[in-house]
Order: C-alpha cells, then sequence, then structure tokens
C-alpha cells in the first residue's frame, strides 16, 4: 500500500443561490449544497438537468450569473480558475496526446512550480497509487480506458488539491470495469481524504461511490439525501421514478379519515393508504410502489388489482413481472426467486396486492409523467 | 470473390501519367543533355557556380523569412477563428480566402502601390515621424517577404483551422484547472497540437514561396535574384532548356528533402495521435 501521508487537506465546499442562464434560459437556478471535508457527494440527474453547469461554475470554468461557492470558507468568485487549487476529471479525460503519462500527471506540479527533482518523485508516488508504475513513459493512447481514466484522476490529485471534481468519469468505460474502477476510487478517496464532487447521469455509480446524493432535474435541486433515504422516502415523484423503479397509478382523493385516505383510481378500483394524507378530499394524487412492494396471487381478494401478466423475466436472484392492468395501465411486480417459486404463464390472470404502507403519494402534475 | 478497386483508379492513373509523370520525365531527360551526349555536366556547371550557390541559399532564406512571418500572423488568427462565434469565423474564413481568389498579377501590382515611394506605408512613417523622407519598399527583400506573406497567408491558415477545429476545448480548460495561465497553455497545450497543421502549412508556403517567378521578379527586382528567375533566364534569354531542366530538379529535389524531412518529423510519435 502506497503511503498517503502528504494527502491534501480536504476543505468543505458551500454552494448557495447558484444559477446561471444561457442565451436567456436559465441552466440552473438557485441551486444551494454542502459537502463537508473529505465527504463524496454525488451531482445526479438525467442528462440536461444542468449538474455539469454546476460543476463547472465551480471548476471556474464559467461564471455564473448569481451565487455564491465557497471552498473552505474562502469565497471563490474572485479567484480564477488557475488559482482555485481544484482538481477535476473530464469526462472523456482530456489527457494531452503530446505528452507522455508522466508528463501529463506532472503537468499540474509544473504549473505550481515545484522542483524537477520533488516533481519526479510526486509522479512516481502517483503512479503507484494508481497502480501504473512502469507506464510513465506511455503516451495516453497507447493505454487502454481504464487506464486512462486512472491517469486522468492521478493528473487531478497530483497538484495536492483541496477539491476533487468528476464529470462522469466512468461514462466511457464498459459495465465490467466500472464497478472495479469505482471501488478504486472510493479506496483513493478515502486514503486522501479529499472532498469529492461526482456529476453522473448513472444512479448505480452515484448510489455506490456517494454518501450523499444531490439530485437535480431541469435546473434544480430536487432532494439531498443518503442514497438509501433517497430510495425509500423520495421527496418528489421525479426523484421516485429517477432512482430505481416505481410504479405509477393515477386518482383521486375520496375520503380522508384519521388513520386512512381511500383513493379513488381512475381505473375505477380503490386504494386504501394506512395514513392520512396531506390532500384535501378531491384532489388529483399520483400514487407511486416499487415493484418489490407489489404481491402477486392467483386469488382474487378486497384489495388486490386484477392484472394480466404480459411477461416473466428472471434478472439474476429476482423474478420481475411486466402486467398490465385492466385500463391498460403497466405495472411492474419482482420477487425473489427460490427454487420453488411458481412461474406463471403470459397471458395468465393474476391478482395484485400493492403494500400500501410503502405506497407514496404525490400531487397530480400531468406534465411531470415519465410514462 | 471481392471486387478490386483497381478498374476505377485507371483514368485517374492515365492522367497522372499523361500530364504529369511524362513532362517530369521528359524535364529530368532534358538535364543530362551535355555538350557531349549524356552527361551531369548542367549539374556540374550550376553548382560550381558561386553566384548560383548564392541564389539557392537566398531562395531558400525566402522560404523561412516567409514561413516565421506566416506563423507569426497565422497562428493568432487560427485561434481568434477557434474562438470565435458562427459569422465571426465565416467572415474570417471569407477575408483569408480573399488572396486566393485574386489574380496574381493583379495581387502583385496592388503590392507595387502599396510598396512604393508614395504608397500608403511610406506615407504613414512620414506622417508619424518615423522616416524623414518617403521610401520605397519595392526591390527589397523585407518587401518581397511583406507580399509572400499576404499572399501565402491562406495556406497557413486553412490547415490551422482544420486542426483547431477538431481539438476540444477541454484540453485547455484541463491546463486551466491545472493551473496554467494563458501562455502557459498557449505553449505547451496549444502549439504543441497545434503542431501537425503547423507543419503541413509550413511545407505549402516553402514550396509556394520558393516557387513564385512573378512576385519575385516584380517586386523582388533585378537585385534580388531567385531559383525561379534562374530557369527563366536560361529557358527565355539563353535558350539553354537542358541546364534549365537541370536548375528545375535542383529546385525540386530541394524542396522535396524539405517536405520529406518535414513529413518525417510530423510522424513522430508524439505527433501522430492527434493529427
Amino acid at each position: 500500500m502506497p503511503q498517503a501521508s502528504n494527502a491534501a487537506e480536504g476543505r468543505e465546499l458551500s454552494v448557495r443561490g447558484l444559477t446561471h442562464s444561457y442565451g436567456g434560459q436559465n441552466a440552473i437556478s438557485d441551486i444551494s449544497f454542502e459537502i463537508k471535508a473529505g465527504e463524496i457527494v454525488a451531482l445526479l440527474g438525467p442528462s440536461g438537468c444542468g449538474k455539469s453547469t454546476v460543476l463547472r461554475a465551480i471548476a471556474g470554468l464559467i461564471q455564473p450569473k448569481s451565487g455564491l461557492i465557497q471552498l473552505g470558507g474562502q469565497d471563490l468568485a474572485n479567484v480564477s480558475a488557475r488559482a482555485r487549487g481544484i482538481g477535476m476529471v473530464f469526462q472523456n479525460y482530456a489527457l494531452f496526446p503530446h505528452l507522455t503519462v508522466a508528463e501529463n500527471i506532472a503537468y499540474p506540479l509544473a504549473c505550481q512550480k515545484v522542483a524537477r527533482t520533488e516533481r519526479r518523485e510526486r509522479v512516481e508516488e502517483m503512479l503507484s497509487l494508481v497502480q501504473l508504475k512502469g507506464f510513465g513513459n506511455r503516451l495516453p493512447r497507447e493505454l487502454s480506458g481504464g487506464q486512462q481514466q486512472r491517469v486522468a484522476v492521478a493528473r487531478a490529485i497530483a497538484g495536492r488539491p483541496s477539491l476533487l471534481l468528476l464529470d462522469e468519469p466512468f461514462g466511457a468505460l464498459d459495465r465490467a470495469l466500472r464497478f472495479d474502477l469505482q471501488v478504486e476510487l472510493l479506496h483513493l478517496q478515502k486514503t486522501l481524504g479529499i472532498t469529492t464532487l461526482i456529476v453522473t447521469h448513472d444512479q448505480e455509480e452515484a448510489q455506490s461511490l456517494a454518501g450523499r446524493l444531490v439530485l437535480m432535474n431541469k435546473g434544480n435541486v430536487e432532494q439531498i439525501d443518503t442514497p438509501m433515504a433517497v430510495y425509500d422516502r423520495p421527496k418528489t415523484l421525479f426523484v421516485n421514478t429517477f432512482i430505481g423503479q416505481a410504479n405509477v397509478l393515477h386518482g383521486k382523493v375520496d375520503r380522508l379519515e384519521a388513520e386512512a385516505t381511500t383513493i379513488a383510481l381512475t381505473n375505477g378500483k380503490a386504494l386504501v393508504l394506512p395514513r392520512r394524507l396531506n390532500f384535501t378530499t378531491g384532489s388529483t394524487v399520483t400514487i407511486t410502489f416499487r415493484p418489490e412492494d407489489v404481491r402477486l396471487s392467483a386469488t382474487p381478494s378486497a384489495s388486490a388489482l386484477p392484472a394480466r401478466l404480459t411477461v416473466s423475466v428472471p434478472l439474476g436472484p429476482t423474478l420481475v413481472h411486466d402486467l398490465l392492468l385492466e385500463d391498460g395501465t403497466n405495472l411492474r411486480a419482482s420477487e425473489v426467486r427460490g427454487p420453488s417459486t411458481f412461474i406463471p404463464e403470459p397471458g395468465a390472470q393474476l391478482f395484485a396486492e400493492i403494500d400500501t404502507m410503502r405506497c407514496h403519494a404525490f400531487p397530480s402534475e400531468p406534465e411531470a409523467f415519465r410514462e | 470473390m471481392k471486387a478490386s478497386g483497381f478498374p476505377y483508379v485507371i483514368p485517374m492513373l492515365l492522367l497522372s501519367v499523361a500530364f504529369f509523370a511524362t513532362p517530369l520525365a521528359v524535364l529530368v531527360g532534358f538535364s543530362f543533355i551535355g555538350p557531349e551526349g549524356l552527361s551531369l555536366h548542367n549539374y556540374a556547371r550550376f553548382l560550381g557556380d558561386a553566384f548560383n550557390y548564392r541564389v539557392l541559399i537566398n531562395t531558400a532564406k525566402l522560404g523561412l523569412q516567409t514561413i516565421v512571418s506566416t506563423t507569426l500572423l497565422g497562428v493568432p488568427i487560427a485561434l481568434l477563428y477557434w474562438h470565435s462565434g458562427k459569422t465571426a469565423r465565416q467572415i474570417i474564413i471569407f477575408l483569408t480566402l480573399i488572396p486566393m481568389l485574386t489574380s496574381n498579377v493583379v495581387r502583385t501590382f496592388a503590392w507595387i502601390v502599396i510598396l512604393g515611394r508614395q504608397g500608403p506605408i511610406s506615407e504613414t512613417f512620414v506622417a508619424l515621424g518615423l522616416a524623414e523622407r518617403p521610401f520605397s519598399l519595392m526591390s527589397t527583400e523585407l518587401g518581397l517577404v511583406m507580399a509572400m506573406c499576404q499572399i501565402d497567408l491562406p495556406l497557413i491558415i486553412l490547415p490551422l483551422v482544420a486542426i483547431l477545429s477538431r481539438i476540444p476545448v477541454t484540453y485547455t480548460e484541463a491546463a486551466q484547472v491545472s493551473g496554467a495561465g494563458p501562455w502557459r497553455i498557449l505553449v505547451t497545450v496549444l502549439l504543441p497540437m497545434m503542431l501537425p497543421g503547423l507543419l503541413a502549412g509550413w511545407i505549402l508556403v516553402f514550396a509556394s514561396t520558393s516557387a513564385s517567378f512573378v512576385t519575385q521578379a516584380v517586386i523582388g527586382g533585378a537585385r534580388n535574384v531567385y531559383v525561379p528567375q534562374l530557369i527563366y533566364r536560361e529557358v527565355g534569354t539563353l535558350f539553354d532548356w537542358p541546364m534549365a531542366s537541370a536548375i528545375a530538379v535542383v529546385l525540386l529535389l530541394s524542396t522535396g528533402i524539405l517536405l520529406v524531412a518535414m513529413t518525417m518529423i510530423s510522424r513522430h510519435r508524439r505527433l501522430v495521435g492527434h493529427a
């Protein structure tokens, strides 16, 4: 294990009210979040949600219209990109093609006017840290994608930055390699204790790397929470449907009681949630639940919705069923597959029992539906 | 059976052989005709003359001076193009191409006016008090390099623009985040990445300058003699066509050697990847 005694001092990052626009239209509006020193946070959202804009503003590559960015308590507004002391891994790594691996890694050190001998030592240290010892004299194009990514990480941290920014760092790699490199990065980050912000559209990547997620959609922050909290207690319909899979049913609040709410679904059925919802009677709502919260049975019961099976797909240890409700709405159910699990025939008439304890209710916004 | 593409190349091949390879072979063959049959007599006579040597060196010097000045002008223009929006880019390309769209003779006569005693350069210098009396840049090497520079500027800007448009801005951003200032980015990132384009441009500029007879003759005048004028003298005045052929072959070879050298540089492993 290479020593990392001279690790960079991670600093806390604070972004408040960050707003930026391209050509009149706001790309991001009022983005606020904090990253504690040494923490890993992922900025997660679909492509075009403005997450890269946030990253570029933090790096100093664009001048945001308004908002405050502080690194270790210092306001970065009047600090140029070259003076911010931030390391960044670009989406396609942006390794200088005419420089060798060692020269690429030494680049930030040369900019900091580090003495030649010290520079060489640091490069060797970085090379062994990212397990590329002996690759120093190669050119970037002579390396594989995964090796290039490691060089990019090494270059980003060589200058001992107090913040590491990663822009879709695993996007160009194939799936099998991705997980290994993620684990490696996580290990590296823990050793160095460097504050890290990862931008990604891949929720699995975000969940496996980050301690907290900042979920973005259409230039706004939707939720900031741990991966588990985001999955279990989504604050908005977008978060619910973006993270993991969700079934969506529409309906109207029919009756409100102290410990229960009856929803009249658009397909004529009723769903009773075992808690009082914060809606007035008659308001339209969207009910969501995860595939694992649906139980299928062959016999009808009072609260079950009749559904016809379209297809059953075994995905490793789980079995995923795609169903159609009577009104044509899609429904997905999943269960853990055991040796005795019964696999129904496509077209079979089944009854879907929904775990109403774990349903989420959101106000209906017709334009926000994903399907 | 896989169809061969060869039949489609035949027309081009015939054209090349008839109008390029054959005349060149005739030219080379001519150069060996001496007073007593085939010999290297013409070459020996040409290279044995100290004056001819000076002319050869002057021609190379003219080429190098034009390369340096077009590079100093072309690189900033290419970088300006890189940073510009769509409309500005079109304007830059149009302005770059204008010298190529003008007739060589018209262009050269325009330079006679510009470089002359009553020309704008002379008058500006006098008006600013930088020169005591009007001067002419005609028949000077400086004037010739200026004219050459304008004529050959597109030859260096176009390859540079082509190569710059393939360089993503993330490279300069990566340098910026690493802590590099504008000059460091220019020297360590942009110029090395532009080098393949520069080499291509330099080859074109050198070939064009060393062979531009009209401009050399009109603006350089009788005091500045370059290889093309020597060839012209042999052909038009002395009617010694074998000698003219020999000089042409020498010019062709010296330009060719430079071209091969630059091509070899551009094959360097550090330059291949992003060319």
